[in-house]
């Protein structure tokens, strides 16, 4: 983006324009796109889970605001941006209302340096994954701080909750991240996805059974960090009526709810980036505004399906315990995420090159897998004799 | 060898699992949009024995304080005294508090002819509490007597027919149908 803006000062309508200032303003500018861009995001995220989960459980879903409710995510938000802004009389005022903006905060950040295209990122730091690792704690510093200052119980009990899970979590899920970190090396989101191709056979996913695993264990660890069932403990209705949001209302209640589904596009994206190999599109055209294009819809798909595949985790599996939690990271991903970490640095060790058999086998039992995943379903579908209805939204 | 045990359950059935929700996904949705109108009002598509508000058939009412006993709420309330000289009961007053009532169904359940019964009309919102009693009893009236061998009037027959009915398609204890 800093060519975009020096190219702008030199050429462009900023011509004139002190150097500072330029930037200021060319910054500006991207933070007000991409904040739009994840508030459409997030509001579309809250429809269509809606409707996925209902459908999941046999029911319709909104469907009234616009056609099929595509716009009822905006009647939620106006809804709750009208309501009134109740701050509970004990409370401790500036940190019950710094709180949301805080999560808001370490949540934006990281759109920083997403990838959307070869050239469509807003920085390309050399230090990318790290630096998302670091800003999407900052989340944690506000959900603590709403479950302290609402001075309740239960928002308290959640805060806690929300804390030592995201701060478990962390170590698995960063040990994944230093596992593709080996086969690149590089920090980088850009190289990360240079390093990979666009053929499914050239994705880390697929490049080793070491990146398969470690794979796995990161999306698990970033559905636990971004609060989503079946980790949603923090917010756990049945028991904490709200977690850390219970006193909040209004606008600031919906920034912690924009959080919530924002950060689900942001683990799609980064297990897009590590592990699907990103914008990477075949080579067919030359134009670069159609490739920048192509790269964009490939990059949003991928990330998409991956936001589709946390809807549907939580439509399927029920909430753990804290316990469970605690034993499923300490006991099983912290250890098991180690031993894959030696085990890929063994593979790199033999194979700095990569094994192009093992690729290809590694895609052959991928799509097998997903063969007889459909045959499952297929097989579900037979058993119950339903009448079907493909179409997901009606 | 439980860890290895529960790491490969896990995988398992989380696989499984989503294979079973993934084809939930696809299939018609069961429920019915409620305010939507459909090919028949939709009380009609309910079944027999769904319990909506309570009705009362004073036809075929034989005043035996069955069901007002049974209400474990109280929300039936009747009046009845016997005629000296006919022998035969007078319906001063029966009165259902529907704001009370459970839909518990214990109150039909002990009615000799089925005329204390739910109907499958649910849609009871109203302004005020009192409102929601339902009286049954304008002026007062003599309670029903059953006959000996089938009923004869045919007024009264077929609202019998209906009461017994509803009487039969009660599971006993212990009977899975």
């Amino acid at each position: 983006m800093q060519q975009l803006a020096d190219s702008l000062l030199q050429t462009g309508f900023l011509q004139g324009v002190p150097t500072e200032a330029g930037y200021a303003l060319v910054i500006a500018f991207f933070a007000f796109v991409l904040l739009n861009f994840i508030m459409l995001i997030a509001g579309v995220t809250s429809w269509l889970e809606r409707r996925v989960w209902a459908r999941i459980q046999s029911r319709v879903g909104p469907n009234r605001v616009g056609p099929q409710g595509v716009i009822q995510w905006l009647a939620d938000g106006i809804k709750n941006i009208m309501k009134e802004d109740i701050v509970p009389a004990e409370a401790d005022r500036p940190l019950f209302k710094a709180a949301p903006y805080l999560a808001m905060m370490g949540f934006f950040a990281t759109f920083a340096v997403i990838p959307f295209g070869d050239g469509l990122v807003v920085a390309d730091l050399n230090v990318g994954v790290l630096y998302i690792t670091a800003v999407t704690a900052l989340v944690v510093v506000g959900i603590l701080m709403a479950g302290w200052a609402s001075n309740n119980k239960w928002a308290l009990l959640g805060g806690i909750r929300s804390a030592a899970q995201i701060i478990s979590y962390e170590i698995p899920a960063g040990i994944a991240v230093i596992t593709v970190v080996l086969f690149t090396g590089s920090l980088s989101m850009q190289t990360i996805i240079r390093a990979q191709g666009w053929a499914p056979w050239d994705w880390f996913l697929f490049a080793n059974p070491f990146l398969c695993i470690a794979s796995f264990i990161f999306f698990v660890s970033a559905l636990a960090e971004g609060n989503r069932t079946p980790f949603d403990l923090p917010e756990a209705e049945s028991e904490l009526v709200a977690g850390a949001f219970t006193e909040y209302s209004g606008l600031r209640n919906l920034l912690f709810f924009l959080v919530e589904w924002g950060n689900l596009y942001v683990i799609g994206a980064l297990y897009t980036t590590m592990f699907l190999g990103g914008w990477q599109i075949p080579p067919i055209t030359e134009q670069p505004v159609i490739q920048g294009v192509l790269q964009f819809a490939t990059f949003f798909a991928k990330s998409y399906f991956l936001v589709f595949v946390a809807m549907w985790i939580r439509g399927t599996l029920p909430r753990v315990r804290v316990d469970q939690l605690m034993t499923l990271c300490w006991k099983y991903l912290v250890p098991i995420t180690f031993a894959n970490l030696i085990g890929a640095m063994i593979w790199f060790v033999l194979f700095p090159n990569g094994l192009a058999i093992m690729r290809f086998a590694m895609f052959a039992l991928g799509v097998a897998v997903t063969i007889y995943f459909f045959s499952r379903i297929l097989f579900h579908l037979r058993r119950a004799r339903p009448r079907l209805r493909l179409n997901p939204i009606s | 060898m439980g860890y290895f045990n529960n790491i490969r359950e896990t995988i398992r059935t989380i696989f499984e699992g989503m294979a079973i929700t993934a084809s939930h996904l696809v299939r018609e949705p069961y429920t019915v949009q409620y305010p939507d109108r459909i090919d028949l009002p939709i009380q009609d598509t309910l079944p027999f024995r769904y319990r909506g508000l309570l009705d009362v058939d004073l036809e075929i009412c034989t005043g035996c304080l069955a069901c007002e006993r049974a209400c474990p709420i109280d929300c039936i309330v009747i009046e009845a005294e016997k005629n000296k000289q006919t022998k035969e009961m007078i319906l001063r007053r029966f009165d259902i508090d529907l704001a009370k009532c459970m839909y518990c169904g214990l109150c039909s359940e002990p009615c000799p002819t089925g005329s204390i019964h739910h109907t499958p009309e649910f849609e009871g919102a109203d302004y005020s509490l009192e409102s929601m009693v339902r009286r049954f009893v304008k002026a007062p009236i003599p309670a029903y007597k059953p006959t000996k061998g089938p009923e004869t009037d045919p007024e009264i027959a077929p609202l019998l027919t209906r009461g017994l009915r509803y009487l039969d398609e009660f599971a006993s204890p212990g009977d899975s149908k």
